[in-house]
């Protein structure tokens, strides 16, 4: 069966017609896991392209996660016992001190796009609660995010608090936010940095080898 | 309408290698531009380079006033940064910022009270951004409050209101224009102050967006921005909105601006 038409309503953001879409599909008895993988996610992956391409803007991108959380949305029901597969955990949070989270909201909604399962701290994360929560859910990567200069060495103590504890090697670092740069991430020993949304799903992709 | 020249600031790349680079004619390149075309205060930012902003921001702070006759605006949220930078200050500097967040507000306070000087006040609540007008309007007339009481004058706080991307939530720019009103309307003498890029956040045409958004800002009585000065479209913009407005006599500073050349004839 070809996703073509809820491809399509998913990159525009037509909500209507991609939730229609989703349940002529599961009423044609399609695998919801199918459905996921080809429709909603393939549909996000073009919508990633065009936005790290400059040839959306956030609002359009917001409009098809938007999109694309309703469709899951009527997807779960039909799920089987051992639900959806994700393409990995991804602890997510603003670091300690620091309360700004739109950012960290964007690149959440674009790897849920993407077909990750994202925890979300939200902002002000203490470094131990990272950790445990990144233990706890036997996280792949995580994700950090600061906007100011002074709660930015949170990133590093956090990367530290990983490595006391022997955790270092089980999960990928990726950090973001405005006065962060690549050569601060190198210093403090992050896997990766992300400069927006899109960057930050090309960059999980990459440290986790997905294609 | 005071004008802080936003354009020293090291998150943006050509800055950041100069400061490194310790490069002073370049920032004094920039800085006079910025006062030349109607700068009041220049803003100085070094908060990409963690563990040396200190150092950078005094550097920035010396380099700038050796060449410029303006006081300066030091931009940063580190109290240790600022304490450092104001002591090679000459004149009343504007500190950026203030706000309510836990350790915040104390550590600031006692830098702030220590000499005379304007301050950048945010409008961010102890736990979270603001969202609506209401949010804005609490954490302003708390900040008014908490700095009055301990001495600073009414008129040297500047309260931001803090500016969010409408891409993101387009109920942000009403939040703004809201807060401006009802604050510059309660608290007679206050300023209210804005930087206005984050606006257009996440959207083409920025420079338009941004300088639309300060005309209805204006409107609502903002009486500062932190803006760049030299884009000369964006200060035509500002120049004829305040005219329109009432506040510039006999047209006075619209004509002066288009005499030299600040505004193009059309």
């Amino acid at each position: 069966m070809s996703y073509q038409t809820l491809l399509d309503a998913v990159i525009k953001g037509d909500i209507k017609t991609a939730k229609e879409e989703t349940l002529k599909a599961v009423d044609a008895s399609q695998n919801a896991q199918d459905i996921l993988d080809q429709g909603l996610i393939e549909a996000m992956n073009v919508v990633g392209d065009n936005f790290s391409k400059g040839a959306i803007f956030v609002p359009q991108m917001l409009r098809s996660a938007k999109t694309m959380q309703e469709c899951v949305e009527v997807l779960k029901p039909h799920f089987q016992e051992n639900a959806m597969t994700t393409k990995g955990n991804i602890v997510l949070g603003t670091v300690k001190g620091d309360l700004h989270d739109i950012g960290k909201n964007l690149v959440g909604m674009m790897l849920e796009g993407a077909g990750f399962n994202i925890i979300d701290l939200g902002v002000d994360v203490a470094p131990e609660v990272f950790v445990d929560k990144i233990k706890e859910a036997n996280a792949d990567v995580l994700g950090m995010s600061a906007l100011l200069s002074t709660t930015m060495p949170s990133m590093s103590l956090t990367i530290k608090a990983l490595a006391d504890l022997g955790l270092r090697d089980t999960v990928k670092v990726i950090i973001g936010g405005a006065p962060v740069t690549r050569k601060y991430a190198e210093d403090i020993g992050a896997d990766s940095y992300a400069s927006d949304a899109g960057a930050a799903v090309h960059e999980t992709k990459k440290l986790l080898n997905i294609t | 309408m005071l004008i802080v020249g936003e354009n020293i600031n090291t998150s943006r790349k050509r800055i950041a290698e100069a400061v490194e680079k310790q490069d002073s004619a370049f920032i004094v390149q920039v800085a006079k531009k910025q006062a030349d075309a109607g700068a009041d205060f220049i803003d100085v930012n070094a908060g990409t380079f963690v563990d040396r902003e200190a150092e950078y921001l005094c550097w920035l702070v010396k380099t700038v006033q050796d060449a410029v006759d303006l006081p300066l605006c030091l931009d940063s949220p580190s109290p240790k940064a600022l304490s450092e930078a104001i002591k090679h200050h000459r004149g009343e500097p504007m500190i950026n910022s203030i706000s309510l967040e836990k350790d915040r507000f104390d550590d600031m306070l006692s830098i702030v009270t220590a000499q005379p000087c304007r301050v950048v006040a945010l409008c961010m609540t102890e736990t979270a951004m603001p969202v609506t007008v209401e949010d804005r309007i609490q954490a302003g007339a708390e900040l008014i409050n908490r700095l009055t009481v301990e001495g600073v004058a009414l008129g040297n706080i500047y309260i931001d209101p803090l500016v969010q991307p409408v891409s993101v939530d387009t109920r942000m720019g009403n939040a703004v224009l809201g807060a401006i009103k009802t604050i510059m309307n309660d608290f007679p003498g206050v300023n209210t102050i804005c930087g206005l890029s984050n606006i257009s956040f996440g959207l083409p045409a920025r420079r338009l967006i941004n300088s639309t958004f300060l005309s209805l800002c204006i409107l609502q009585g903002l009486s500062a921005a932190i803006l760049d000065p030299t884009d000369k479209r964006l200060m035509a913009n500002l120049l004829s909105t305040r005219m329109i407005l009432g506040k510039d006599e006999y047209c006075g500073d619209f004509i002066d601006a288009y005499q030299k050349g600040i505004i193009n004839k059309e």
